[in-house]
């Protein structure tokens, strides 16, 4: 579904990526773990298509296509989806707006029949439920005023509705209690299936208790260092990232 | 200097061909009042550059032009009703070039103890109306001096004591003629415990320039209550001058709100004085300029007595080449203890050409008050289109979205429901077009 080659990118002649390789195939999640200044949330940026990177190399395809080609909206329409780490609060747009008109974005793009208001609230009202949403989160300018778990479980609620292929997830957990995250958790898993993929990107294990990934990779100065299984995140949150940072220091020089 | 020495002169002899005009009436009250009036404009003479008032407003371009004061001989449009209010049950008065024209209008059925009727009406005896120039009389503000001048016709809107108006009245300015100097005055007077909401809106039938200098004199009576709208939509190469004064007495509401789209230069001064305690005070306002357009709010709030509030919200969108100017006043006198005043000015410039001087003036001589105020200018939040484009949400629809959320803010502000659907609608389709040209 997703493959990435030797990507690098930077921000204001600053390399951050130097070089991912990543393949994620369907019905895969994957868990991207790695120190602070890793990388982990440039690379979800710069496959959601933000245009402060710059992609100075490499190549990524998305379901056979030229990711890089694409703006984030073309991404959007062909089924990526990246949950902000820290969703924007958008004054005097509505969230039901808001969410119909990327819906019907998708509609279009599909060929599909858009939605009308009436049969998109009654879709949306299903999907509250899976966030453990109250109705009136609908009626509120978009995270104006939400709390962080409210941003983060308003993140899963777009994911529900727009039913994104590959759902790339930028620290969804951080600063979520144990309540949102695991209603976070859940949602995420519930959106699952064998035609669908994820990637996680978390600084911590805590989240992968409740999403258990396929893989997991270690990102450490923007390259992947280090990757395996489910165990390798609770070797990381036994052991810290010292160690992997040691080896790759060892491996790198 | 000299251009505009010669351009004071030649108002001077438009007055003198109006007085010719008048005949018998030359010798009533209301002329003895345009003549101190053009007395007054005389000494004052247009505003330059170094008023401070006008530091950032350049009439040079109006004082080139010709403009005649229309004071007779109007043609009337057959077809009026698309620049109403869709879908409003309201009395509509409409003038046309600053002229009353009674075949346009409807004021049937009006409750006891109403008046909306043309000005021409109560002035034909030659006696003026109580309250009329009381506010603009030795204001040392030239335009409204011309505007007494040349005063013939406007609008007449007195609720009596104790009526709550049931519908709207709309007020439609029409400009039908290029090079035309319209002056309407328009009088509101809604006395104790009445209540009513006044709808002014101003638009061009002709796409050549014309000039519209307007004076608004409002007087809220004690506990009454008034909401007052004021839409400018003319052309885009219209002159645009407006005074709007308003005194509130004690325990009375008022709401302001002076939404800009159209014209070439615009000037609103707007002035309200809180001369009672506890009053409640709102002035809400919007301007979206594209191309070289212009516009300068100016308006001064002064509190004059204790525990009263005034809110001040406007918001403004600028494009291409257009600039705008925001002076924000508030006076707070020694006895007006308790004052609690807000005000804020925000600015979304849509591009790099594009300027706005905001500029917040508290005055305040009162020592426990609570006034705040804040200004701000910016672009499109880079962060909030890049999260609607990851939403599947165009480039150009996500700016679309995002320009029109900032100036529904204060449409939505609007508390009479058609007309806030309909300005919805026309402040929508113009940021539509403004956005549709950024790269």
């Amino acid at each position: 579904m997703l493959k990435i080659d030797n990507l690098q990118a930077s921000i204001e002649g600053t390399a951050i990526l130097k070089g991912i390789n990543l393949e994620v195939k369907a019905g895969e999640i994957h868990a991207i773990m790695g120190p602070n200044g890793s990388g982990k949330s440039t690379l979800a940026q710069v496959l959601a298509g933000h245009e402060s990177y710059e992609v100075t190399g490499g190549s990524a395809s998305f379901l056979d296509k030229d990711l890089l080609d694409m703006g984030p909206e073309e991404r959007a329409r062909e089924g990526l989806f990246l949950a902000f780490q820290y969703p924007v609060e958008i004054p005097g747009v509505n969230s039901t707006y808001f969410l119909r008109t990327g819906f019907n974005e998708m509609c279009k793009h599909r060929g599909e029949e858009q939605m009308d208001a009436m049969d998109f609230l009654a879709l949306v009202r299903e999907k509250l439920k899976l966030v453990e949403m109250d109705e009136s989160f609908l009626k509120r300018s978009v995270n104006e005023g939400f709390s962080g778990g409210e941003k983060k479980r308003h993140e899963v609620l777009q994911m529900a509705v727009l039913e994104p292929k590959l759902a790339i997830l930028d620290e969804t957990d951080s600063g979520l209690d144990i309540d949102a995250l695991r209603i976070v958790a859940n949602g995420v898993n519930a959106l699952h299936s064998p035609d669908k993929a994820a990637i996680v990107v978390t600084h911590y294990q805590r989240l992968l208790e409740y999403i258990v990934p396929d893989y997991v990779h270690v990102l450490y100065k923007g390259q992947i260092v280090k990757s395996g299984g489910k165990e390798l995140a609770l070797e990381l949150e036994e052991k810290g990232y010292d160690w992997v940072k040691d080896e790759a220091v060892g491996a790198l020089a | 200097m000299t251009e505009k020495t010669n351009r004071k002169d030649w108002y001077l002899a438009r007055f003198a061909d109006f007085e010719q005009s008048l005949n018998g009436e030359a010798s009533t009250p209301v002329h003895a009042a345009r003549q101190r009036a053009i007395a007054r404009f005389g000494e004052l003479g247009f505003p330059t550059g170094r008023d401070e008032e006008w530091r950032y407003t350049s009439i040079a371009e109006l004082l080139r032009e010709d403009f005649a004061p229309v004071y007779a001989g109007v043609d009337m449009p057959s077809e009026i009703e698309s620049l109403l209010v869709a879908g409003l049950d309201s009395y509509v008065l409409v003038f046309v070039d600053g002229h009353y024209a009674a075949g346009l209008s409807q004021v049937e059925d009006l409750p006891a103890g109403v008046r909306v009727e043309s000005l021409a009406a109560s002035l034909k005896e030659g006696e003026l109306v109580e309250g009329l120039g009381a506010a603009t009389a030795d204001a040392g503000d030239a335009f409204s001096e011309l505007n007494a001048a040349f005063l013939k016709d406007g609008a007449l809107v007195q609720v009596g004591a104790g009526v709550q108006l049931d519908k709207p009245v709309q007020l439609l300015f029409v400009a039908s003629r290029a090079r035309a100097a319209a002056n309407p005055r328009v009088l509101v007077q809604v006395e104790n415990n009445a209540s009513a909401t006044v709808i002014e809106s101003y638009a061009s039938l002709t796409p050549e320039a014309h000039w519209t200098n307007s004076v608004a004199e409002i007087n809220v009576g004690e506990n009454a209550h008034l909401d007052h709208y004021r839409i400018q939509d003319e052309n885009a190469v219209a002159y645009h001058i407006s005074a709007l004064h308003v005194s509130e007495q004690r325990a009375s509401n008022f709401r302001s709100t002076c939404i800009t789209l159209g014209g070439r230069l615009t000037r609103n001064h707007v002035h309200t004085q809180l001369v009672g305690e506890g009053i409640d005070s709102t002035l809400n306002g919007l301007y979206v300029t594209e191309g070289e357009q212009h516009v300068d709010n100016h308006t001064l709030i002064e509190h004059a007595q204790p525990h009263c509030q005034s809110h001040e919200f406007y918001k403004g969108v600028l494009a291409d080449d257009s600039t705008g100017v925001f002076r924000g006043q508030i006076l707070v006198h020694q006895a007006a203890q308790k004052t609690d005043a807000y005000q804020a000015n925000r600015n979304l410039l849509l591009s790099n050409r594009a300027e706005i001087n905001t500029k917040p003036q508290l005055e305040i001589y009162a020592d426990d008050v609570k006034c705040s105020h804040g200004a701000t200018i910016g672009q499109l939040d880079e962060d909030a289109i890049f999260y609607l484009r990851s939403r599947g949400i165009g480039r150009a629809n996500a700016r679309r979205v995002l320009t029109r959320a900032f100036a529904g803010e204060v449409v939505e502000r609007v508390q009479v429901e058609a007309l806030r659907q309909e300005l919805e609608e026309r402040v929508g389709q113009r940021l539509e077009q403004v956005v549709a040209t950024l790269e």
